[in-house]
């Protein structure tokens, strides 16, 4: 990402010596207004709750154990593996990773084309593809959820024209919250997967032609492998924030689509009040995302390297 | 030396500048007189531009002294240091005109804008520029931009005016006409001018003196002509024009003549380069000080290896019995007798053609 | 005559861009037109009229989406200054001040904003105030703002300072300027494309939030995005939709600002030597 790397050439030493005072603000700032709370929270996750909100300073693993065990009603029975938040979390990977995949298949051959545009229309593609993104996510998500409602405009105009007999039911299912999900972050997908075609060179593909390969056969065995890094990078942009995701599970995915996102807020703004275990939740969710960030660092460390 | 101290504009006393392990500089002196259009001339990397960059005070030396009439300058940041510069790329302010970029120094001293704007318009008179003063850098060609960067550096009338190879950014036949017009210049202003570049034909054709510089490294100063005729060593006989680096050894250096042992076992005596010593050594004898003649009158015997034809001059390569090869650079006139490959043949040069050099 | 096969072309990959702009733009087009629908019910279509733009100015709550767009409007512009200031001042640090301890380490920190995911960083945030025993409020919103709009003022403004060579510096003080006169009279005009574009996304993206607002606002505030969120929660009603559309053009407007700005840096980045 631009201006991100430390790298790069020697570095302009205009104002040198004033680095430490001019960065200061920004550390003190995100130090005390996120990591400070991030620290906190972690702590919260360890306390034990308070009805109504807020904790009692007793530390317990109680958070934890009420994610992963089933005690039962008295927290005096054998315990066993509680499936509820287990499978709430699996179910987010699980609706990340298809809106992933979807943003991909459509991504890709989007980021191609407007990649191999001359340079002046490119431009214009990718603001196309961009403002979307800068529409308000809430209104994003509430004109999506308006489009595809039973009694929605796109049924209406399928039933209208005689395409089908009754309205197709896309609201509240998986299918729902995909969607809201890859019209939350395709941009994330488009952006770094066009980077990357944009340095392709397309001299590889003439090569590969000239070598008796088909059009598919570049494609797969050419094309994808040159580009993998920038296809990864678009997959991590969109499934990280897609896990983390609380609009388009609550508003397109109804009760039954219970993402992480709903869980934990469930715990602060809801009527659970748990709020160690919503941290612990946090926490949990957290660590996957650290977990997905850490292991796409290292292995763009070992094949810069 | 004490009475020329009021002589010298820039004084680089034993300035060592390192970067971690690496030795940009290492240990440079020079003297820099007034009013005098000095050029550092080195390869690319060489050092010559950090030479220039710890003059204007955007590198900081390792070890030793500047002195800019006297005065220790190596503690001043660049602008409190009384030098201009004249970048690369001009380094023209894109966000401002003409004019504007050229009294940028002018109102920081401290002038009244209508005082700027006057010395600014002077400026733009001598650089030939008056009708461009509204136009934004981008507007102008190469030239005109780098006419605008000389005039934006004279402007505030510097004791020394540092170039940094302001003409490598220009088309051939524009360096040309520049050089001519910076000789110029500097001579009605007669303000000292430090010129960087690693174009040798600039730097002979220009400079009062040059510094040769390689690998951090002083090679020697000295005007074009003590340069080019009077070569201290490999580095600068083999870096200015062309030259032949003959092995020789040499039996004893006297008053500065040389007498050594040419292949082939011939005596010879030459000027030596000062600090040049006896043993096995090198002489350099410039193609076009070298003759043919017939196998038995020549200092040098060998066979002709290759001929190339180049218009006006031939450059013919003889091989030596040692195997060493020797270029002739002979004219293409009428009574020239070209010879054939594989023609033995003599090689003959004066004593003042020759230099022993210090290996 | 045969064409010479043109290797960059796949077939499809049009059809899929269109639907790809047509899957994007729809559900905001749909909406925008239903805005104007003169039908009380949401799902018919009853004329075109501006009953429902009129509510939202003078109708029942006209007056609770007028305070929320005045929070918001507030807390966006003051949130994108002073993350706008921040991330000059950082980008400054990072890409001008050569190497220094923890230099590195400020890379990881400025982007830590956009790794966090955002309910997490509510979670937090609501937890830190609570724990610290901060009357949450329009305040606490700020704060949360300013935090995540800094990553978004920074990348353009640092990409700008990136695209700079620091010989301009250089030249102001071989000029006599001292390097606060080099900063304000060079580098600060210069960046100003980059500034631009990175307060006006850093505006939007505090204009948009909802999820750490909702964690942070305490009771009784509401910014646009929460009052909107709260109004769906009983279904989605015309006048929401003449809410969001509005919203809609403000963003468009903030976009197309910043991609111009953008824009006219480069114009003036790229440096023709034309011949005169």
């Amino acid at each position: 990402m631009a201006g991100l790397g430390p790298t790069g050439g020697r570095a302009a030493r205009t104002y040198a010596g004033r680095g430490p005072l001019l960065i200061l603000p920004a550390w003190v700032i995100i130090g005390i207004f996120l990591v400070l709370p991030i620290l906190i929270m972690a702590t919260y996750s360890f306390l034990t709750k308070e009805f109504r909100g807020g904790v009692i300073w007793e530390p317990t693993l109680a958070a934890y154990d009420q994610f992963f065990f089933d005690r039962g009603l008295f927290g005096d029975e054998q315990p066993k593996i509680e499936w509820t938040y287990i499978l709430i979390f699996w179910r987010s990977i699980w609706q990340a990773g298809l809106a992933t995949l979807l943003c991909l298949l459509i991504g890709f051959p989007t980021a191609w084309f407007i990649a191999t545009r001359p340079a002046h229309s490119r431009t214009v593609w990718l603001f196309l593809i961009t403002v979307p993104y800068w529409v308000n996510l809430l209104i994003r998500t509430i004109s999506m959820k308006f489009l595809i409602r039973d009694n929605g405009p796109m049924n209406q105009w399928l039933l209208n024209a005689g395409l089908i007999d009754e309205p197709i039911h896309i609201i509240n299912t998986n299918l729902a919250v995909q969607l809201g999900l890859f019209y939350s972050y395709l941009p994330f997908m488009v952006l770094p997967i066009y980077a990357a075609v944009e340095r392709y060179n397309f001299a590889l593909s003439e090569a590969a032609a000239d070598l008796y390969a088909s059009r598919w056969v570049t494609l797969t065995q050419v094309i994808i492998p040159v580009v993998k890094p920038g296809i990864i990078a678009g997959c991590i942009l969109v499934f990280v924030p897609s896990l983390g995701a609380f609009l388009a599970p609550d508003l397109l995915g109804g009760a039954k689509n219970f993402m992480i996102g709903s869980l934990i807020e469930e715990q602060f703004k809801g009527a659970a009040g748990n709020w160690p275990f919503g941290a612990a939740a946090a926490m949990i969710l957290l660590s996957m995302v650290l977990i997905v960030l850490i292991v796409y660092a290292r292995n763009q460390d070992r094949e810069s390297a | 030396m004490a009475e020329d101290q009021g002589d010298i504009a820039v004084d680089i006393d034993h300035v060592t500048k390192r970067y971690g392990d690496f030795t940009a500089l290492a240990d440079v002196s020079l003297a820099i007189r007034s009013n005098e259009f000095f050029t550092l001339l080195g390869p690319s990397g060489c050092g010559k531009t950090t030479l220039l960059r710890c003059i204007a005070g955007f590198e900081d030396i390792t070890l030793g002294a500047i002195r800019l009439y006297g005065d220790n300058i190596v503690d001043l940041p660049p602008n409190k240091r009384p030098v201009n510069t004249v970048f690369q790329q001009y380094a023209l302010f894109p966000h401002m005109d003409v004019t504007r970029n050229v009294m940028f120094g002018l109102l920081r001293l401290g002038q009244s804008e209508a005082a700027a704007r006057k010395r600014a318009g002077e400026v733009l008179d001598l650089v030939q520029l008056t009708q461009f003063a509204d136009r934004l850098p981008a507007q102008l060609s190469g030239g005109q931009q780098q006419r605008v960067a000389l005039a934006r550096a004279l402007a505030p009338n510097p004791k020394v005016l540092l170039l940094d190879e302001p003409l490598s950014a220009l088309d051939l036949k524009l360096r040309q006409a520049v050089r001519l017009e910076l000789q110029q210049i500097q001579q009605e202003t007669g303000i000292t001018f430090i010129f960087v570049t690693h174009d040798q034909e600039e730097a002979l054709t220009m400079s009062d003196r040059i510094a040769v510089i390689s690998d951090g490294r002083l090679q020697q100063i000295g005007t074009a002509r003590d340069i080019y005729e009077e070569p201290d060593n490999k580095f600068v006989a083999d870096f200015i024009g062309e030259t032949n680096l003959i092995d020789v050894t040499v039996a004893g250096i006297d008053n500065g003549q040389a007498t050594c042992t040419l292949p082939g076992g011939n005596h010879f005596t030459c000027p030596a380069a000062q600090g040049a010593h006896s043993g096995r050594g090198h002489l350099s004898v410039r193609p076009e000080r070298v003759s043919l003649s017939d196998p038995a009158q020549g200092l040098l015997t060998g066979t002709v290896s290759r001929l190339i034809y180049l218009g006006t001059d031939m450059h013919v390569d003889i091989t030596l019995t040692d195997g060493e090869v020797v270029t002739a650079r002979v004219q293409n006139s009428a009574g020239t007798r070209i010879p054939a490959m594989g023609e033995t043949i003599g090689l003959n040069f004066e004593a003042g053609a020759a230099r022993l050099l210090i290996d | 005559m045969a064409r010479k096969p043109d290797l960059r072309r796949f077939p499809g990959f049009l059809a899929v861009t269109l639907l790809c702009l047509f899957l994007l733009y729809a559900p905001l087009v749909i909406v925008a037109i239903y805005s104007f629908n003169d039908s009380p019910s949401i799902t018919l279509w009853g004329g075109v009229s501006l009953r429902w733009y009129e509510d939202v100015f003078w109708g029942l709550e006209a007056d609770k989406f007028k305070r929320a767009a005045i929070n918001s409007l507030t807390i966006a512009a003051a949130a994108a200054t002073t993350a706008t200031v921040i991330a000059t001042m950082a980008a400054t640090a990072m890409l001008r001040a050569g190497q220094f301890r923890g230099r590195s380490f400020s890379f990881g920190l400025i982007s830590l904003p956009l790794m966090v995911p955002e309910i997490v960083t509510a979670v937090a945030t609501l937890i830190f105030f609570s724990a610290i025993g901060f009357q949450t409020g329009i305040l606490s919103i700020l704060i949360a703002h300013i935090v995540f709009c800094i990553p978004f003022a920074y990348l353009p403004i640092a990409a700008r300072m990136e695209g700079i060579e620091d010989v301009y510096e250089q030249a102001a003080q071989d000029l006599y300027a001292t390097k606060w006169q080099a900063f304000r009279l060079i580098l600060l005009p210069l960046m100003t494309p980059g500034i631009v574009s990175g307060f006006l996304l850093a505006f939007i993206i505090s204009l948009d939030d909802f999820i750490i607002t909702n964690f942070v606002k305490g009771a009784g505030v509401e910014t646009l995005p929460t009052a909107i969120f709260g109004a769906v929660k009983q279904g989605i009603k015309p006048n929401i939709m003449a809410i969001s559309t509005l919203l809609l053009m403000v963003s468009i407007t903030f976009v197309t600002l910043s991609y111009f700005a953008g824009r006219m840096g480069q114009n003036r980045k790229s440096n023709p030597t034309g011949e005169t």
